[in-house]
C-alpha cells in the first residue's frame, strides 16, 4: 500500500482575531484576523514599514498587541496565547512554537558548538542522555546537510548558509507545530537561498509543519506558502490563495507589488 | 466533473487609471468523466483566462464553477488546496519549480504531497520520465536549464504522476517533437480510459482531433460590448 490517510482537521491550529498593535499615534498593525490549518504556510509580505514584522512579533509573543487574541489549537481547544501564564508561554516557545530569525546570530548561541546549539534546545524540554542528545543533534545537522566532523565547531566559524540551516535545527529539533519566520533567506546569496528554500519545503511537508513566513520576496513566497496576506500601511490589504494574490492581484497596492517585480 | 454555470470575468487595472478589461461572460460547459473537451477560439478570446478560473488561480467574477462537486469560486484557499492536491490536475505551459531540485524530485513531489511513501514515488516518476523520453542524465539536474520541450515533458510527467480525476491541460504539446507528442497522446487516452474528465487547449489540430471528443468555442462567451 502506497497510500497513508491524509487528516482533515476540523480546527484551526491557530486563530488570529481582531489583533492591533499602535506607537503611539502610528498604527503597527490594525484589525488583522485569520485563521492557519495544520499543514499550511501562510506568507505575509509588504514594504518596510507595512506592518508585517510588528504583526509577526504579536503572534509570537514577543510584543504585546494593544488589542485581539492568538489563538492555538492546545489539547484540542483554542487558548488565547496572550492570556497564558509566564510559564506557560515560555514552555510553548520551546515546544510547539518555533521562531527562525532573519540573522541567525539572533536564533543562534554564537559561543556554543553547532551539536550544542541544537542539543541546547533537547534539554530544556527535558532530555537528559548525553548520548542520545548528541545522536538527535548529529541526525539533525545531516538533515540541514551540516557535516557530522563540523559538530563541534562554533557557528561564528560557518557561512552564512550554514548558520541559517543551524538555526532551523536548533528549532525544528523539538518538533514544533507553528513555526514563525521572519524573512528567513534574506541577506543569503541566491544560490544558498534556493537550497534553503528546498530544505524548508521538504520538512514542512515531512513533518506536517504550519509556517508563518514574513518577507518582501515575492519569489520566496511564490515558491513556500500555500496562501498569501499583503499588508500595506499597518492592514491587511488582500488575502488568498498565493498564486491567486499574485497572478489576479485584485487590489491596487498588490497589483502594483507585483508589477513592480524584476524579471530575471 | 467539471462545470462551468454563467461565468464571467474581467480584470480591473488599478494602476492604470482603473480601466476595465472585460474577458468572459456567460461561459457554460461541463465535462463528464472520461470525457475530453478542447477549448477553442483566437488566441486572446479568454481559453487560458478559463483554465485559471477553474483551477482557482483566478477568481470567479460571476457564475459558478464546481469540480466534482466542490465550488471552486468563492472557495477558501484551504478548499481549493485540498482540491488540487486529490482532484484536479493542471498541466501549464510554464513550469515554476524551487531552483535545482532534481527533474525526478519535481515529479514525485504530487505523490508525496497525496502520501505516497518516497521510493514509490520516486520510481514512478522514474517510469514516467522514461515514458516521455527525458534522458536519465537530466533525471538528477534541475530542469531550469532544460530546453522548452524537456521542461514541458517534466510538466507533463508531473501533470499525470497522481492520478487525478480531472485535468487541465494547457496546450501539452505544444513544443514536443513528433514521437513525444504521441506518448503524450496516449497518456490523455489512458486518463480517459480510467474516468478522468479533460479539459484542454490544444492549438494543434492533429492532436486535437486524436483525443478530443467534442469542442467548446470560446467565441461565444465574448462580453458584449456596453
Amino acid at each position: 500500500m502506497n497510500m497513508h490517510a491524509t487528516p482533515t482537521p476540523d480546527t484551526p491550529l491557530l486563530s488570529v482575531r481582531g489583533l492591533t498593535r499602535t506607537y503611539g499615534a502610528r498604527i503597527g498593525c490594525a484589525d488583522v484576523s485569520f485563521d492557519l490549518w495544520p499543514g499550511e504556510v501562510m506568507g505575509i509580505v509588504g514594504e518596510s514599514g507595512s506592518g508585517k514584522s510588528t504583526l509577526l512579533s504579536c503572534m509570537a509573543g514577543h510584543l504585546v498587541p494593544d488589542t485581539g487574541e492568538v489563538l492555538f489549537d492546545m489539547g484540542g481547544t483554542l487558548r488565547d496565547t496572550l492570556t497564558l501564564s509566564e510559564p506557560d508561554r515560555r514552555r510553548l516557545g520551546r515546544t510547539d512554537w518555533a521562531f527562525v530569525h532573519q540573522h541567525a546570530r539572533d536564533g543562534l548561541r554564537m559561543g556554543v558548538s553547532a551539536g550544542g546549539n541544537v542539543g541546547e534546545r533537547l534539554m530544556a524540554v527535558g532530555a537528559r542522555h548525553y548520548g542520545d542528545i548528541r545522536a538527535r543533534a548529529a541526525d539533525w545537522l545531516d538533515r540541514v546537510e551540516i557535516a557530522a566532523d563540523r559538530m563541534d565547531d562554533r557557528p561564528t566559524a560557518f557561512s552564512g548558509g550554514m548558520q541559517q540551516r543551524l538555526q532551523i535545527a536548533r528549532n525544528l529539533v523539538t518538533g514544533p507545530r507553528l513555526v514563525f519566520m521572519d524573512e528567513p533567506t534574506g541577506g543569503l546569496d541566491v544560490s544558498v537561498q534556493a537550497r534553503l528554500l528546498d530544505l524548508l519545503r521538504g520538512l514542512v511537508r515531512e513533518m506536517g509543519l504550519s509556517a508563518i513566513i514574513v518577507t518582501h520576496d515575492l519569489a520566496v513566497v511564490r515558491l513556500l506558502a500555500d496562501r498569501l496576506m499583503v499588508m500595506k500601511d499597518g492592514r491587511v490589504v488582500e488575502q488568498g490563495l498565493t498564486d491567486q494574490v499574485l497572478d489576479d492581484p485584485q487590489h491596487g497596492y498588490t497589483q502594483l507589488l507585483v508589477s513592480s517585480v524584476l524579471q530575471v | 466533473m467539471i462545470v462551468c454555470e454563467n461565468v464571467a470575468k474581467r480584470f480591473t487595472l488599478h494602476n492604470q487609471g482603473g480601466a476595465v478589461l472585460p474577458v468572459l461572460s456567460g461561459a457554460s460547459l461541463r465535462v463528464a468523466p472520461g470525457e475530453c473537451v478542447a477549448l477553442t477560439g483566437a488566441s486572446g478570446v479568454g481559453k487560458s483566462t478559463l483554465m485559471r478560473m477553474i483551477h482557482g488561480n483566478y477568481l470567479t467574477e460571476g457564475g459558478r464553477i464546481t469540480v466534482g462537486g466542490v465550488d471552486v469560486s468563492g472557495a477558501d484557499p484551504r478548499t481549493v488546496l485540498r482540491l488540487r492536491r486529490e482532484r484536479l490536475g493542471y498541466v501549464s505551459q510554464f513550469l515554476r519549480v524551487v531552483p535545482r531540485v532534481p527533474a525526478r524530485d519535481v515529479v514525485a513531489e504530487p505523490l508525496l504531497a497525496v502520501g505516497w511513501v518516497r521510493d514509490a514515488a520516486l520510481a514512478r516518476a522514474e517510469a514516467l520520465l522514461a515514458r516521455l523520453n527525458l534522458p536519465r542524465a537530466l533525471w538528477d539536474l534541475g530542469p531550469s536549464t532544460f530546453s522548452g520541450g524537456e521542461q514541458q515533458r517534466v510538466n507533463i510527467a508531473r501533470g499525470f504522476a497522481h492520478d487525478y480525476p480531472a485535468l487541465l491541460l494547457d496546450e501539452p504539446t505544444a513544443s514536443l517533437d513528433a514521437a513525444n507528442r504521441a506518448v503524450v497522446l496516449d497518456m490523455i487516452r489512458e486518463a480517459k480510459a480510467r474516468g478522468a474528465a479533460i479539459l484542454g487547449i490544444f492549438h494543434d489540430a492533429t492532436a486535437r482531433d486524436a483525443v478530443c471528443d467534442r469542442c467548446v468555442d470560446m467565441g461565444a462567451f465574448r462580453p458584449q460590448p456596453a
